[in-house]
């Protein structure tokens, strides 16, 4: 029974709660379960709060019991990846600096779960402050991927994606800035959205980029992203950018998508993200992907974005200047590590701070801190972040004349399926390029999602479809996310995930 | 556009108040110039009339209402202070020893 419930999907739990069938105790015990059987070799979770679960698992059942359910997914548990502040439970963002912290608020994101009834089952891995592509940049050690431990889960939110992966959580949280939901998305054969900006609040994720992070959905099917986005998004007076209108019928979308009816759908194929660059088994999974779209009677045509070339070089100058002046604030004066520098009598505040920081980043967070602080130092500010923001303007204008053209855009979410752990660790360039697919919709603040398109024949390993849509115009990723899920799972017999291998269970 | 120096780096990471070692400029200044290198071609890109973009939505600035509401206690402010005295957080002295 046990097993059962932690194969089954978000929707599922839901559906089985109601029906009087199972606890939700049950199914957070179930999963916690899961999780100690499995997570010594994927390290998916940095912390795992099972007596808060198990309390707020007890609090649902009490509540159904009672008549008062608080939402669609009362009582069905999730994970929460490291970078959300928790009240009473530790938030690192992956990173030493923040070891031991635990914030005395919780973010919008986490209030929303929590009053809607979701079990927190722990906080997930992550690159140090999201800086990453393969949650390799963790100062408390990797994340592995279920389908194959020696390779990288994605990144950030490796550590949410392999914890959905490996049946530790029906459903997770991640944030992204660059792809960090998405990409891991596509390397572990799991569903991930990132919300128009501003659609989910930002109030308590500990900033990378202000401009580009989003918080969104990482879940097995797209009818539980949409469960959970519904959940987590619209308006907040908290955060300045998010957007004050309702969300739109996200949930009515994917069930409507599910029929695997597409049309009238209008889909554009970008010319740019594709060919050189993606491996082989990526293309042929991604046109198999169009075709079934044609075959469900979407009209697919080419659409070109000629600025595409240049939102990776856009975003490797945006996003470091706004991390360099973000982390700032960690400067041991107020919470957070604090080391006194060797050999120094009496330190002053700022040698106390320079010793600190250099102790508690990681390598890759000191990259951008020092790329950004150059490109926003006077004498290059107008040749990096001022043509950084001028290209920006100019991706914004490719997404609105491609979507004169088509409802959605579509490409694979990444170029390669999962790299070996240790391969691109010390060749940052190389790790970048992970992120070439994913990264002009933060540019423009449009939504995306990425489901798996099935696995490459060079390595058997999965392969990722994303669907762009305009801003605000979310229920589109659901829509097209759903039919195309509907077409693919109908073509494999089942979802993808039963093709992973299983896990070794050791007994708790 | 110049390539980044070694000397540059230490420069940039004082100025970001970082202490690096030798050793780590030595990894870390190569890499940065390499990175450099990748996003360069963003000179030539957008031409002077191009607006530029810092919010992919328009913003406008948001008020509240002026009322009093809930905030962090001191006690809860302060709970994840490195080092705490007398209700307020304590930091290393931030003025020269002469002073």
């Amino acid at each position: 029974m046990s097993s059962d419930l932690t194969r089954r999907t978000a929707a599922e739990l839901a559906d089985a709660l109601a029906a009087g069938e199972t606890t939700s105790v049950e199914i957070t015990s179930a999963y916690l379960d899961r999780i100690a059987a499995v997570d010594g070799d994927v390290h998916a979770f940095l912390h795992v709060d099972a007596e808060g679960a198990l309390a707020a698992a007890r609090e649902a059942d009490e509540r159904r019991a009672a008549g008062s359910v608080r939402s669609a997914l009362d009582g069905v548990p999730v994970a929460v990846k490291d970078v959300l502040t928790t009240k009473g439970l530790p938030t690192t963002c992956g990173s030493k600096i923040l070891e031991g912290w635990v914030p005395p608020y919780d973010a919008t994101v986490v209030a929303r779960l929590r009053e809607a009834g979701l079990p927190i089952l722990g906080k997930t891995n992550m690159d140090e402050f999201a800086m990453g592509s393969s949650t390799e940049h963790s100062a408390y050690g990797p994340t592995h991927n279920p389908w194959d431990l020696d390779r990288i889960p994605g990144g950030s939110g490796g550590g949410s994606a392999a914890a959905v992966a490996a049946f530790e959580a029906p459903l997770a949280i991640g944030t992204d800035t660059g792809g960090s939901i998405r990409q891991p998305g596509a390397v572990t054969g799991t569903v991930g959205v990132k919300p128009t900006f501003g659609g989910v609040s930002r109030f308590g994720l500990v900033a990378m980029a202000n401009s580009l992070d989003q918080a969104g959905p990482v879940t097995r099917t797209v009818l539980d992203s949409a469960l959970l986005h519904e959940v987590i998004g619209g308006y907040d007076p908290q955060d300045s950018t998010s957007i004050d209108q309702p969300l739109p019928a996200l949930v009515a979308a994917a069930r409507q998508g599910a029929s695997g009816d597409m049309s009238g759908v209008r889909v554009g194929v970008i010319k740019e993200l594709g060919g050189d660059g993606y491996q082989a088994g990526v293309r042929a999974r991604f046109d198999e992907a169009v075709q079934l779209l044609v075959e469900a009677g979407a009209e697919v045509v080419e659409v070109s974005c000629p600025s595409f070339v240049h939102a990776l070089a856009a975003y490797y100058l945006i996003m470091p200047s706004e991390a360099s002046s973000n982390l700032a604030k960690f400067d041991a004066m107020r919470y957070g590590l604090r080391v006194l520098p060797d050999g120094v009598e009496n330190p002053s505040a700022e040698e106390v701070m320079r010793a600190t920081r250099d102790a508690g980043f990681g390598d890759e967070v000191k990259r951008r801190i020092i790329l950004g602080t150059y490109a926003l130092s006077s004498g290059y500010y107008d040749a990096y972040y001022g043509q950084a923001q001028k290209v920006r303007t100019l991706i914004s204008r490719d997404f609105a004349a491609a979507f004169e053209q088509a409802d959605v855009l579509v490409s694979p979410t990444a170029p390669t399926t999962a790299f070996r752990i240790g391969e691109k660790l010390d060749d940052p360039v190389s790790m970048y390029l992970n992120d070439i697919a994913t990264i002009p919709a933060n540019l423009a603040g449009v939504p995306g999602i990425s489901l798996p398109s099935g696995l490459a024949d060079e390595d058997g390993l999965p392969a990722g479809f994303q669907i762009l849509a305009p801003a605000l115009a979310d229920d589109r990723l659901y829509r097209v996310g759903a039919a195309l899920e509907t077409l693919l799972t109908t073509r494999w017999g089942g979802p993808l995930l039963a093709q992973a291998p299983e896990l070794k269970e050791v007994s708790a | 556009m110049p390539d980044i120096t070694r000397e540059e780096v230490a420069h940039l990471a004082d100025l970001a108040r970082i202490d690096l070692s030798d050793a780590e400029l030595d990894h870390l200044a190569p890499q940065l110039a390499v990175i450099l290198d990748s996003v360069k071609s963003i000179n030539e890109v957008a031409a002077d009339d191009v607006p530029p973009t810092s919010h992919a939505l328009p913003l406008t600035n948001v008020f509240r209402a002026d009322v009093v509401r809930p905030g962090l206690t001191a006690e809860e402010a302060l709970a994840g202070a490195p080092e705490v005295e007398q209700q307020r957080f304590s930091v290393p002295r931030i003025l020269g020893e002469e002073a």
